[in-house]
């Protein structure tokens, strides 16, 4: 895929964090997604910079605008410099349907993106890159 | 290597002049494409190929010097899948330029034999590599194109009536899988909001086998209404269906579920506090009757 | 700092979420509604959030606090005007919010409020004898 157009967005704060999923949202919107598609991208958007917060300890996120094969989507990486994640299986299961809170909503994440690719080190961080296709 | 490169370029004129008589008729189709467009596409292919074979990277045309070759071939290729050429005919079209450059490399090489080698295998290789991304991106777009249309069937095959004040029915007929679910959510919860219905009576008699992934197809969409303050209500459940359900070990027991929809939608009616009474002086059987008698 | 406004209606409180709530505005909306039942000694919460588009795990389990914590307090919640592209995607998240009661508006709210109130006045006269 090749990459149309990249913005970057700190994830310092949680007022940054509703800052970038608007961003994710008005680009969405720009590129005419269906509003089911936006509120799925949008929402994790949302779950993934919290966990960047939160979890991470701060850090950034990435917006490009890419272009596949005859259709256009929208890639959101999340970076952070946190404690990373011992055990990304676990992690990719549900927490939270338990309602006990500390599922890191990544599973969840997952199943509302069409790609999802996520990288972790201990000690060093965790970046995880999703797409949503038009 | 870089032979090859300047090799084309010397001769592009004539390769293309001999490319494009080697196009068979078939790959023409100049009923869908003009000539005009197809000797464009073919100069733009040369020199994209010029370039890549140009650069370090020689044989490998997913390296970023090929990025404008592969471009090009990914969109003539989904351009070609879209008006309704053949793959063959796709394929072809980047296939027929080994006549035409083998042709002249023989011609140029003439000298050496181990450089005439060499060159006409890489070359071979290449246009081999080339059609392949020629292939699979037409059978991408391909099916693109289908997976739209079924999309467009499903949104057509899956009505929302309204069967009174606030109560819905939605009767799926055929197979209930995770990209039709989406299309049955969507439309159905729409709906509900647009019409502000408290109930949706759900109708699977048209669905053939009810299997734990249908099962959480249709829980999906239930949890959605609920979360909207809708009730769904399931009916048309087949006794084998229901035997598949127990022996699969679904459970359904936050779900209301009804084997016929007249009883669904007596319930709710109930549910939402109606009742249906008879009009007094209505006739009625016993009427008839009672006039025989007098008659008689 | 900016909070969500809680408006008293009789025996119920009404909240309507109107903004693109962070984290710091969620969490003082949930100490906000379980002060409000305590001094008011509201039955009912009905929480609006027919302008919100997104939902994310954060604000479920808010809502689902919210819940839990005015039954605690001897109210019931209901949650109403859920966006359809909101519910799928809660649902598709894995979010189903048991123990949160829906209406599709506020006025099926109020009814639904109003139906089981009879119940709870019961429960918050058991409580005020203790």
């Amino acid at each position: 895929m090749t990459v149309v157009k990249s913005e970057q967005l700190p994830l310092q704060s949680s007022t940054d964090v509703v800052a970038a999923r608007q961003r994710v949202r008005q680009m969405a919107t720009e590129l005419r997604f269906s509003l089911v598609d936006q509120t799925k991208l949008v929402t994790a958007a949302s779950e993934l910079a919290r966990n960047a917060l939160d979890h991470g300890g701060g850090g950034q996120m990435s917006i490009e605008v890419v272009n596949g094969l005859s259709r256009m989507g929208l890639k959101l990486i999340f970076e952070d410099n946190g404690p990373g994640i011992p055990d990304i299986q676990a992690a990719l299961k549900d927490g939270f349907t338990t309602g006990n809170g500390m599922g890191l909503g990544l599973g969840g994440s997952k199943r509302l993106v069409n790609e999802f690719a996520i990288e972790s080190e201990i000690g060093k961080g965790t970046k995880v890159t999703v797409v949503r296709w038009k | 290597m870089s032979n090859l490169g300047e090799i084309i370029s010397r001769n592009e004129e004539a390769i293309r002049a001999d490319w494009m008589k080697h196009m068979t008729s078939s790959v023409q189709r100049a009923d869908l494409i003009s000539k005009v467009e197809l000797e464009e596409q073919s100069k733009d292919l040369l020199k994209a190929i010029v370039r890549g074979v140009s650069s370090g990277q020689p044989d490998d045309p997913s390296g970023p010097a090929w990025s404008t070759a592969r471009e090009l071939l990914q969109d003539i290729s989904a351009s070609r899948a879209r008006q309704g050429f053949t793959p063959s005919e796709t394929a072809t079209f980047v296939l027929s330029l080994k006549q035409p450059l083998l042709a002249v490399i023989r011609r140029d090489l003439s000298g050496s034999q181990d450089e005439l080698f060499d060159a006409i295998w890489k070359s071979t290789a290449l246009l081999d590599k080339l059609s392949l991304i020629t292939i699979e991106t037409f059978m991408a777009t391909r099916e693109e194109v289908i997976s739209r249309q079924q999309q467009e069937l499903l949104e057509l095959s899956t009505p929302v009536v309204k069967l009174w004040d606030g109560i819905l029915a939605l009767p799926i007929i055929g197979t209930l899988d995770s990209s039709r679910t989406q299309v049955v959510m969507e439309e159905l919860l729409q709906t509900v909001v647009a019409t502000n219905s408290r109930f949706a009576i759900i109708d699977i008699t048209g669905v053939p086998t009810v299997d734990t992934l249908v099962a959480q197809h249709l829980l999906k969409t239930i949890t959605a209404a609920r979360l909207m303050g809708a009730e769904c209500i399931i009916s048309g459940v087949r006794p084998q269906i229901a035997q598949t359900i127990v022996h699969l070990g679904i459970n359904l027991e936050d779900v209301i579920t009804k084997a016929k929809l007249a009883d669904a939608f007596a319930l709710a009616l109930q549910k939402s506090g109606r009742t249906v009474v008879r009009v007094s002086g209505a006739p009625s059987g016993n009427a008839v009757t009672a006039t025989l008698q007098k008659e008689g | 700092m900016e909070r969500i406004p809680i408006l008293r209606m009789g025996p119920f409180l009404l909240i309507t979420i109107q903004v693109d709530m962070h984290d710091k505005l969620a969490m003082q909306l949930q100490d906000d509604v379980a002060q409000r039942i305590s001094d008011w000694g509201s039955s009912g919460v009905l929480i609006d959030i027919s302008s919100l588009e997104i939902v994310d795990s954060f604000i479920g389990r808010m809502l689902a606090n919210i819940a839990a914590m005015s039954r605690v307090l001897g109210a019931d919640t209901v949650v109403v005007g859920m966006q359809p592209a909101v519910a799928i995607t809660l649902v598709e998240l894995g979010m189903s919010l048991p123990g949160v009661r829906t209406a599709l508006n506020v006025e099926s709210g109020m009814e639904l409020l109003y139906g089981t109130l009879g119940t709870y006045l019961g429960a918050a006269h058991d409580r005020s004898e203790v």
